[in-house]
């Protein structure tokens, strides 16, 4: 139970009548990479707004490294080592790539000059060395889905939220997001992935939980979780794993 | 900027020249009240401009300066420049107040709380006897000297105090800039849920912001009372003012260093001549004037004409 760094625990979060999280447990251990999965609407960019405050869950408890952090703020949060990112991009347009990440890196370096070499540091292991003065929106979508984790980075997390990071991009970039996630969890990073697309996820994920319509349906690691009879339902519909639970039957 | 350094410091030496050549008190006056409204305007700039706060109740602080002086100074002899700290402290203690709940309001909801602060300040100093209430209140007439902040036989004087105001200001204003508090403000004007989830307590730096610029404001109240040696509510504390601030901005360019400087020697100078040209049959001229100007810079200039100056260089 120590190793427990982050424990969502029967978490639920309303918008008037539609429960956007229903009762939500799961608990991750540190040094995990956790794939949070799910058709489009069934609450996992409402549960990394819960759990880093920028909702406050209705019921249930989140606990951080022992400590309850369910009525928090975000800013709090970022503090004691959470970090996020957004599903849609929020680099600040009016700042170039080095001014974004020093935002972040300010956090533990009050200097500026401290906070200039932290994120000259941190734009070299997000790739970012030869566009530092660069303006965030003459970016690619994808370098600014980059720079947006570069600059939570800089905040020296110990757990990373990323809600769909590789959304969008092609296969050349899905093996470069892979390859510094997989960097990420090497400097002791614990990551959560928001992700769609399964080819980034399902390779480097220790666990995957699954949520749809709001409840979780299904827990385990990328092989259990892609063979669950539930996980098919809700991914492909009811004709569709009727059919493959019949087939498998005759084989 | 190293270029910048030189171009400041080559005005800054025009300005403090000034004086030895020209002795003509009006233009003297004009550019007293220019540097007085670029040194509010730079106060203006650190909320609104850094950090997207616009605040249309900045003169209820420059009130707050020029009240707190007098009133030291007619009812307890204290000397004007202890009146202005104290001015200085009311003003950040004013900023604090408005600031803790209205801060909590997104969007232009602190533009408006920021109007309605100024004119509640001008409805209670009209009818406050204590301080004059519409009347107002008349300094008292002492020797002339820097200690006294009293000087009848000159203006030159308050000119030199006036331009180390601005030169306070803008050292101020450039500290803030290249501290973690402008990076912070300008990153709580770009998108404030993004501050907060690199750990930014946007609250409390914009509360910060909203102090800084309240003391710069009160500043200027304190020497405005000194220097006319007569305060009185719609002369120090009048919501035009505010926009003025706003506007002078605007004008030089909002969120930079030398907008506000810029600005205000535009406007200022234009806004004194026209009224001293057109005196009361032009009444209402000089909004036109000034209409006109703001519109035109919002078509060929929008990051105000600092841009004209800087070049590309962001
Ligand atoms: N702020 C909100 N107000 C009202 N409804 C919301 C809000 N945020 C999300 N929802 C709703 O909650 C459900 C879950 O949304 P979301 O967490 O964004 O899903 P996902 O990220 O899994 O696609 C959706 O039906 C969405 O419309
Ligand atoms: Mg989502």
């Amino acid at each position: 139970m120590s190793s427990d760094i982050l424990i969502v625990d029967n978490v639920t979060k309303r918008f008037g009548g539609l429960t956007a999280n229903a009762d939500i447990s799961f608990s991750i251990k540190e040094g995990e990479i956790i794939g949070l999965i799910g058709p489009n609407g069934a609450g996992k960019s409402t549960l990394f707004n819960c759990i880093s405050c920028f909702y406050n869950a209705d019921g249930g408890r989140i606990v951080f490294k022992g400590q309850e952090i369910t009525r928090k703020d975000p800013e709090s949060i970022c503090r004691m080592g959470i970090g996020r990112t957004f599903q849609i991009v929020r680099t600040f347009k009016d700042m170039n790539v080095l001014e974004n990440i020093m935002i972040g890196a300010f956090l533990r370096n009050p200097k500026r000059k401290d906070a200039q070499a932290r994120s000259e540091e941190v734009a070299g292991v997000f790739r970012f060395t030869d566009k530092l003065y660069l303006k965030a929106t003459s970016l690619t979508i994808s370098e600014q889905k980059r720079l947006e984790v570069a600059r939570v980075f800089a905040t020296g997390p110990k757990v990373m939220l990323l809600d769909e990071m590789m959304a969008g991009l092609n296969i050349h970039e899905i093996k470069e997001s892979v390859e510094l996630v997989l960097r990420l969890r090497e400097m002791g990073i614990t990551l959560v992935l928001v992700e769609h697309v399964m080819e980034g996820i399902m390779p480097i994920a220790n666990r995957i939980v699954v949520l749809d319509y709001g409840e979780k349906i299904a827990e385990g690691t990328p092989d259990e979780v892609v063979n669950n009879e539930k996980v098919i339902e809700a991914y492909f519909g009811k004709k569709y794993a009727k059919r493959r639970e019949n087939k498998t039957r005759i084989q | 900027m190293k270029k910048g350094l030189f171009v400041f410091i080559l005005f800054m030496c025009i300005l403090a020249a000034v004086p030895l050549f020209l002795g003509d008190p009006f233009v003297c006056h004009i550019l007293i009240m220019t540097m007085m409204y670029a040194t509010m305007s730079i106060g203006w700039n650190v909320i609104g401009g850094y950090a997207g706060q616009v605040s249309f109740g900045n003169a209820a602080f420059f009130g707050v300066g020029a009240y707190t002086t007098a009133i030291l100074l007619v009812n307890f002899s204290v000397n004007p420049w202890l009146g202005m700290l104290a001015g200085c402290v009311l003003s950040v203690g004013l900023a604090v107040v408005v600031g803790y709940p209205c801060f909590r309001l997104r969007g232009h909801y602190f533009a408006i709380a920021t109007i309605a602060v100024g004119e509640i300040m001008v409805v209670i100093f009209t009818n406050w006897d204590y301080v004059g209430a519409a009347v107002g209140i008349y300094m008292p007439i002492l020797e002339e000297s820097f200690t006294n902040f009293e000087f009848h036989s000159s203006k030159i004087p308050y000119y030199y105090i006036i331009l180390c105001m601005l030169v306070f200001a803008i050292a101020v204003s450039y500290i803030v800039e290249e501290s973690r508090l402008g990076y912070y403000l300008r990153a709580i004007k770009d998108d404030p849920d993004g501050a907060r989830s690199l750990g930014i307590d946007i609250q409390k730096y914009k509360m910060i912001a909203f102090s800084i610029s309240a003391v710069l404001t009160s500043i200027c109240g304190t020497f405005y009372g000194q220097y006319v040696l007569y305060i009185h509510p719609s002369s120090t504390m009048d919501l035009m003012m505010s926009i003025h601030l706003c506007i002078i901005a605007l004008i030089g360019g909002i969120g930079k260093l030398f907008g506000p400087v810029i600005g205000a020697f535009v406007f200022i100078p234009l806004m004194e001549l026209t009224r001293v040209y057109l005196g009361s049959e032009g009444q209402g001229i000089d909004m036109i004037i000034y209409s006109l100007l703001v519109i035109m810079i919002a078509i060929w200039r929008p990051q105000g004409l600092w841009a004209l100056f800087s070049r590309g260089d962001k």
